[in-house]
């Protein structure tokens, strides 16, 4: 028997129709799914009622099933070298882009583009080991739902690059899903809270994770959010206050030497201790150790926030960095949301409260709300929520263009518009009898291509010999919704075809966006002067050939010896002027050799009809 | 005869239509399609209707058209468990037929 959900009004869909949709938080240290159902988006639990999966994967046997989550985590310690944490450090990675790779113990394979892993089943890359942790999640939520998934939308970190976005979508892949769409961690949290129904707002998303912290300022208008800066700390996180405490009964106790059991036992009873310190005063911590030693220590809240406010004072420097990358104050930022289980300690809260003065969202659990978030685009994406709130939440960061004559960049697809988008736009033969073209694809907001990012260049040829500007070609630009670019030249009279994706290694940092903005609004005049001065360089040259033909083929027939000698000076003030910078200069002077060739082209075309109509008769002619 | 919902299936109602924030109630229909000639439907109710015969069940507004009660007169509304899925079922006296997933039925 199939079970039923409560659809918006007039919404229900077909029997088998229903689209089952997830969203996944793909974790550094922990992954969870979510749904939506009956309106409203909740986390998958498994068979025991967790709904967190540690993103633990162990490689048990030569082949065969891996362990995932807790299962995996136990072993850690005891199976260090097959089982894998926090791969997520590692999607899209070199082994030299791994920050602290010789402390892990994994035996590292470095392989080019991405470093894999040595287990006992094998080398895995780190897309594989992600697809174990997406299979189970995957597994969770088909029988959850009752059925087969349409689509999943699984998070990424916004500052991940376009190689790691691949890697974690070829993981997706892998496990079986089929990728919506990648979506930025913030943004899905901003989405979770409903943010995305205000009209407009500049959020910051506040999240400090089991191990890392990220700081996000989201800016949202007209229903589309756009990342304006990330900042974080890689290596601060939940685990670090543990340490805090942990280190604080260790020289309570004066313990001289810590065995690996002992320490772990101690870890475990420090982040007890934290957990309960987030709504309590006290917190008691009792065990006795190996080497005989009983400890009993009352750890009060006050302590505590002292203990670590230098953590809490760590995240507060990404904070002032991205706001200060955004060029925005405290007094801009109209919503903070805590995300990130580790939000949860009291003196997180305040500290973030007291630096924005005001008090942060809260009111979703930290460490679902991402998750949940991406459910709900999820559902969205699929077609069961039609409406036109929001639907598409990622822009791009810079202008998408190709090269024109004279180093032009012509922009095809203008900065910020939403993905995933497509556009097209017509191009021409600049010479007569021209057989290719080079398309060179440029990212950026100025207005000469030395300045702009090359993307990439591909040739169309086999255009078959036409005047100049009698070939069509036509040339389109499609983003998808991961923003990655794909471009193709098509020559529409005869059919020639020619495509380039662009490869993922070329993301571009935050930063390097910031910059490469900041240098068009700097350089806005002197690239409108370069502009004009390349496109009135591109026409003289154009006019210049275009008199030199005529010139050539019938200039001895019609022109006088004076009419000639008019033409010819005209032509060489024109062509000496080209040298130099001047585009009012240029344009005056090939208004000049238009003047000076007027008569002579009138004559031509009247040349040009009589040879025409020579020998026609009248009759024949009328139409 | 009337419609009425198990108190769990009430309860579930009650905290979704908390959760979305806005809506009156339920409504219950059905219609023709699905495999063995019709299907349930299952929304949130934002207005009535001028023909719509409405029931209370533990604190719930249901609402149905008339059309629809004819297929539908006895049904209980159930919140059911079934492993890690849960979900609305229909318990329809009229029922002599359904398809193998019960997702649509004839009488």
């Amino acid at each position: 028997m199939a079970l039923l959900h409560i659809a918006e009004p007039g919404l229900c869909a077909d029997p088998h129709q229903h689209r089952l949709a997830i969203g996944i938080d793909l974790g550094t240290t922990n992954s969870l799914v979510a749904t939506v159902r009956s309106g409203s988006a909740s986390v998958l639990e498994d068979e025991a009622g967790r709904t967190l999966l540690p993103s633990v994967v162990r490689y048990v046997q030569q082949d065969g099933i891996p362990e995932v989550g807790l299962e995996a985590q136990l072993h850690q310690t005891d199976d260090p070298h097959n089982t894998i944490a926090s791969v997520k450090r590692f999607m899209g990675r070199g082994l030299k882009d791994v920050p602290g790779a010789s402390s892990k113990p994994y035996r590292f394979v470095d392989t080019p583009g991405m470093v894999r892993i040595e287990t006992r089943a094998g080398i895995k890359s780190p897309v594989e080991v992600s697809a174990e942790i997406l299979k189970v999640l995957r597994s969770r939520a088909e029988a959850s739902l009752g059925g087969e998934l349409t689509g999943a939308v699984i998070t990424v970190p916004a500052y991940f690059d376009d190689a790691q976005r691949q890697a974690t979508k070829d993981a997706a892949r892998l496990a079986g899903l089929n990728v919506l769409r990648l979506l930025n961690e913030p943004t899905a949290a901003a989405i979770a809270y409903g943010l995305d129904n205000t009209s407009q707002g500049t959020f910051c998303i506040y999240d400090l994770g089991g191990g890392t912290f990220d700081v996000s300022i989201l800016r949202l208008s007209q229903g589309i959010f756009e990342v304006v800066a990330t900042n974080g700390d890689s290596a601060l996180g939940g685990d670090d206050f543990d340490e805090c405490i942990y280190r604080w009964i260790v020289e309570q106790c004066a313990i001289a030497d810590v065995t690996v059991m002992d320490a772990r036992l101690l870890l475990s009873l420090a982040r007890k201790a934290k957990e309960t310190l987030t709504d309590q005063d006290e917190a008691r911590i009792g065990a006795s150790l190996s080497c005989g030693t009983v400890i009993d220590l009352s750890l009060g809240a006050e302590t505590f926030f002292a203990l670590s406010a230098g953590l809490i004072g760590k995240t507060m420097s990404p904070i002032r960095k991205a706001l200060r990358d955004a060029g925005l104050g405290i007094e801009d930022i109209d919503g903070v949301v805590l995300v990130g289980g580790s939000t949860r300690m009291r003196h997180v809260r305040t500290a973030v409260a007291d630096y924005f003065k005001r008090e942060p969202l809260t009111n979703l659990d930290p460490d679902k709300v991402v998750a949940l978030g991406a459910a709900m685009q999820a559902n969205l994406l699929v077609g069961n929520h039609k409406t036109d709130d929001w639907l598409l939440l990622d822009v791009i960061p810079l202008s998408l263009g190709l090269e024109t004559m004279g180093g032009l960049v012509e922009k095809v697809i203008p900065r910020n518009a939403t993905i995933p988008v497509a556009r097209a736009q017509e191009f021409t033969t600049f010479k007569d009898g021209q057989t290719a073209i080079s398309v060179h694809v440029v990212q950026g907001e100025r207005e000469l291509v030395s300045d702009c990012r090359s993307l990439a260049r591909f040739e169309l040829r086999g255009i078959p010999p036409m005047v100049a500007g009698a070939a069509r070609i036509r040339v389109a630009f499609q983003v998808d919704a991961d923003g990655l670019l794909s471009v193709s030249a098509h020559e529409q009279t005869s059919g020639v075809q020619a495509t380039i994706e662009v490869k993922p290694s070329y993301g571009l940092g935050d930063d390097e966006i910031a910059r490469m903005l900041q240098d068009s609004f700097t350089h806005a005049q002197n690239d409108m002067d370069a502009r004009n001065l390349r496109e009135q360089r591109v026409d003289g040259l154009r006019l210049l050939e275009a008199a030199q033909a005529a010139l050539d083929q019938d200039g001895g027939q019609l022109l006088s010896d004076t009419e000639r000698a008019t033409i010819d000076r005209a032509m060489e003030t024109l062509r000496v002027l080209l040298t130099g910078q001047d585009h009012i200069a240029i344009k005056r002077a090939a208004d000049s050799l238009n003047r000076a060739t007027a008569k002579f082209a009138a004559r031509r075309m009247d040349a040009s009809i009589q040879r025409a109509l020579t020998g026609q008769r009248l009759d024949a002619l009328e139409v | 005869m009337a419609i009425t919902l198990s108190e769990r299936a009430a309860e579930r109602v009650q905290k979704f239509l908390a959760q979305r924030g806005k809506g009156i109630g339920l409504r219950l229909g059905v219609r023709t399609s699905g495999c063995s000639g019709m299907a349930y439907t299952l929304e949130f109710v934002d207005e009535t209707l001028p023909e719509d015969i409405s029931f209370v069940s533990y604190g719930v507004t249901v609402l149905i058209d008339p059309k629809s009660l004819t297929f539908l007169e006895g049904t209980e509304l159930d919140f059911v468990r079934e492993g890690l899925n849960e979900g609305f079922q229909f318990n329809n006296p009229n029922v002599k037929n359904s398809c193998g997933c019960g997702e649509s039925f004839n009488v």
